[in-house]
């Protein structure tokens, strides 16, 4: 295989794996904050064993999430050189932002939050949980900042030419919030949001079925099944609103998104389908002018299709692009079937005697992984052939010192390392919740 | 070029980035010590406290390195891709070893079983030695000159180009002088039988890093000459060598008189003068091509624009106090001898 595809393959497999983390421990300490300050604020111990309890699951996401997220930063140097060299002057500062604001809070305050429950005050604990849980909000900005920079570029311009021709920054601001950075970020903050509180849901519900830790289990699963149910009705606001922006900023990824090849008529919205690149046509459950509506509130209106772009500029995997989209909008519409429902049951007092809706919600855990999963896929696919949107192509910004051969010994190495670390982590997890608050 | 107190930008940031990972060396350096000891400590409950000496601060003294990475990046974006993806399988290790050694701190404490146990305690062990080593290992072939050719881009062939002999010296270098200051913030941690035990072991240590050390700057000073170039110039710089002898000599003293807190603040410092060689023996070169010194990567050419230079030292004259405070925070909450409780590793 050639160096750039191997490339590829590591950075998608290593970045996918490493967002398995993130979100958890976004959500999760969203939800450490709350048990902690209501114990603070109601002295009920059981808030006190809640915030203990899910303090350990914590530490294993947040510690894996971090060292994977080392591998990141170093990858860009070490497979991406072209890349860095282009970017570093603007993509790097974002990086740089986020290890001084952002990563320097969280793991400073982390060691008080995990060894430090008999040596501070409470209230020194929770300021360390809420530094722990903002220094990954921040994070958050600062990574999707820098990643929205490439989809979106902005507040830069380019110098030199060929080989000594890079991207530098006129106007910070510019570049912080360029045309995606917010539509995104609360994307993924809420995407975060939503794979903490049902992990939660899905440990507590688990309690109930099988009747162990029942007290602590309702108080949990209520306040965490509130916060599931308001972000995931927040996403379709956020969802949607991403949507207008890629139309207006990507207009390529929008196409293949809904895999709209005709130039300039209106387009159709699909509830699933299958893309067929060859006859250019999709087969499926559609809404006549669905999308059109949507951008436009007009079924007539034009939508720019993928044919308006020459073959060499437009994403190629347009099946899969669409596959990863349409999956990621139908998770987000069945959260909100599963929490409004849950809601609903739980404010008629009923939740709790129906077991196949607890035991929908143990499975559920997985739904918000996969949504945040497939949607950077679509996000990340999409913005093909440009690792730098309409500036640089992937095709020229991967090592070209490196050989194929340390890219296969590194790729496979990672590929073992991760494949343990992930069972060790299920296998923790599982003796965790089975030990239980 | 636009300048700060009479110093151009791109000096200014080198100043920032060496500080950065001489923070790093200093905090990760007595961390990764610390666990290269790990294996001679026999005990369970030995191994549980000196695991739990580093417990709170060594992802805290992490972050120094991910913060070094992103200041390199940013500010010398053609430096940061030129030496990781010539120094490619060096760096691709520290990262599986920085995982092993992060999973097996992480995951030891969570089963009873002595077969996992064991397992965690060579894993995290043998990851401290190999990372400890490895930046040695980068270190030394970043002060010997790699081959790079007039596009920035490494011409070496091999994959085991980046072990030769000088990058093998400075490798062994770093970890004994690391496991010089990993013991002795263990004993600073420490009481008892294992107190005793690692007084013997520093004094062990302290002699094989002057030994390794004295070779290394032998061989340096005879083999590769252009590194003291800046000294036989500027005579006045040799007041650098010699403040680290000083330094390094008066580790052994405190050791002796047992006053362990001036002791580790000395192995600091010595890891700071070393570094501060280093930038001296470099500057105002970061990269030094084997094949011409044309293709040399200075600060200026790989810097970024000033724009971008002038962003991130706001950046540092903001986050850096701040990092500062929340570190000392946590120092000072977990300060004295380590005390095992239910929410111990």
């Amino acid at each position: 295989m050639d160096t750039e595809i191997l490339a590829r393959i590591q950075f998608a497999f290593t970045v996918s794996f490493h967002y398995i983390y993130p979100p958890l421990s976004i959500g999760l300490g969203l939800l450490l904050v709350v048990f902690e300050s209501l114990y603070l604020k109601t002295k009920n111990e059981e808030y006190h064993q809640l915030a203990k309890f899910w303090t350990k699951i914590f530490a294993l996401t947040f510690g894996i999430g971090v060292v994977t997220g080392i591998v990141m930063e170093f990858e860009f140097g070490t497979n991406w050189a072209v890349y860095s060299r282009y970017v570093g002057d603007v993509f790097g500062s974002a990086l740089a932002a986020e290890g001084i604001f952002a990563f320097a809070l969280e793991s400073g305050f982390l060691g008080v939050l995990l060894f430090g429950w008999n040596r501070v005050k409470p209230w020194v604990h929770l300021v360390s949980t809420i530094g722990v849980f903002l220094g990954s909000m921040f994070s958050a900005i600062w990574i999707v900042v820098a990643n929205s920079w490439q989809q979106t570029p902005a507040g830069y311009h380019i110098v030199g030419k060929g080989m000594h021709a890079r991207a530098e920054i006129t106007d910070f601001w510019a570049m912080v919030f360029n045309p995606s950075s917010v539509d995104r970020l609360l994307h993924v903050w809420l995407g975060a949001f939503l794979a903490g509180s049902f992990l939660v849901l899905s440990v507590h519900a688990y309690y109930l079925v099988k009747g162990k830790h029942v007290a602590i289990s309702k108080r949990a699963f209520k306040i965490a099944l509130i916060v599931a149910m308001v972000f995931s009705l927040g996403q379709l606001f956020t969802g949607h609103h991403s949507a207008e922006g890629v139309a207006k900023n990507q207009p390529a990824k929008l196409a293949a998104l809904e895999g709209h090849f005709d130039a300039k008529a209106p387009a159709d919205m699909y509830l699933l389908g299958w893309v067929n690149k060859e006859k250019q046509e999709v087969t499926g459950l559609k809404i006549p002018g669905g999308l059109s509506w949507l951008l436009h509130y007009d079924t007539k209106a034009p939508v720019v299709g993928l044919n308006a772009f020459p073959e060499k500029d437009r994403p190629s995997q347009v099946n899969a692009i669409f596959q990863f989209y349409h999956l990621m909008v139908a998770i987000g519409m069945t959260l909100i079937g599963l929490t409004v429902w849950g809601s609903f049951l739980l404010w008629r007092g009923q939740l709790y005697n129906k077991k196949w809706m607890l035991w929908a919600f143990v499975f559920a855990v997985f739904l918000p992984q996969v949504a945040n999963q497939v949607g950077w896929f679509a996000a990340e696919m999409g913005r093909q052939p440009w690792v730098v949107y309409g500036l640089l192509r992937t095709s020229d910004a991967f090592s070209q010192a490196v050989s194929d051969n340390q890219i296969l010994f590194s790729l496979i190495l990672f590929l073992m390392v991760y494949a343990l670390l992930f069972f060790l982590f299920i296998y923790l997890l599982t003796k965790k919740i089975k030990h239980g608050p | 070029m636009e300048t700060f107190l009479g110093i151009d930008y791109p000096t200014w940031w080198f100043l920032v980035v060496g500080g950065l990972f001489s923070g790093y060396a200093i905090l990760d350096g007595f961390d990764f010590g610390a666990g290269a000891w790990h294996l001679f400590f026999k005990k369970e409950q030995s191994r549980r406290i000196a695991l739990n000496a580093i417990g709170p601060v060594w992802d805290g003294n992490e972050v120094w390195l991910v913060i070094g990475g992103g200041a390199l990046f940013a500010g010398f974006p053609v430096l940061y891709a030129t030496l990781l993806s010539a120094m490619y399988t060096p760096f691709m290790l520290f990262l599986v070893f920085i995982i092993f050694r992060a999973i097996a701190i992480e995951f030891r404490s969570k089963e009873e079983g002595k077969l996992w146990r064991k397992t965690w305690d060579i894993c995290y062990s043998v990851s401290s030695i190999m990372l400890a080593f490895l930046l040695g290992v980068v270190l030394g072939n970043v002060l010997q000159g790699i081959a790079i050719d007039e596009k920035y881009q490494y011409q070496g062939t091999g994959f085991f180009e980046f072990l030769n002999p000088y990058a093998l010296m400075t490798g062994c270098t770093t970890l004994a002088l690391f496991m010089v200051h990993g013991a002795i913030y263990l004993l600073l941690k420490t009481e008892g039988r294992l107190y005793a035990k690692l007084t013997l072991l520093l004094k062990r240590a302290i002699i094989g890093f002057m030994v390794i050390f004295g070779i290394t700057s032998l061989y340096t000073l005879l083999y590769i000459p252009h590194l003291s170039d800046d000294f036989k110039s500027s005579p006045g710089l040799f007041i650098v060598p010699v403040l680290t002898f000083l330094s390094i000599a008066n580790v052994p003293r405190l050791a002796s008189k047992k006053n362990y807190g001036y002791a580790f603040f000395f192995s600091s410092l010595t890891i700071g003068f070393l570094l501060v060689l280093v930038a001296i023996e470099l500057y105002p070169t970061l990269l030094i091509s084997t094949l011409n010194p044309q293709y040399n990567i200075d600060v200026y050419k790989a810097a970024s624009s000033t724009k971008s230079m002038g962003i991130m030292l706001i950046f540092v004259a903001i986050g850096a106090p701040l990092v500062l405070g929340y570190t000392i925070f946590v120092y000072k909450t977990f300060k004295g001898k380590v005390k095992l409780d239910e929410h111990s590793y």
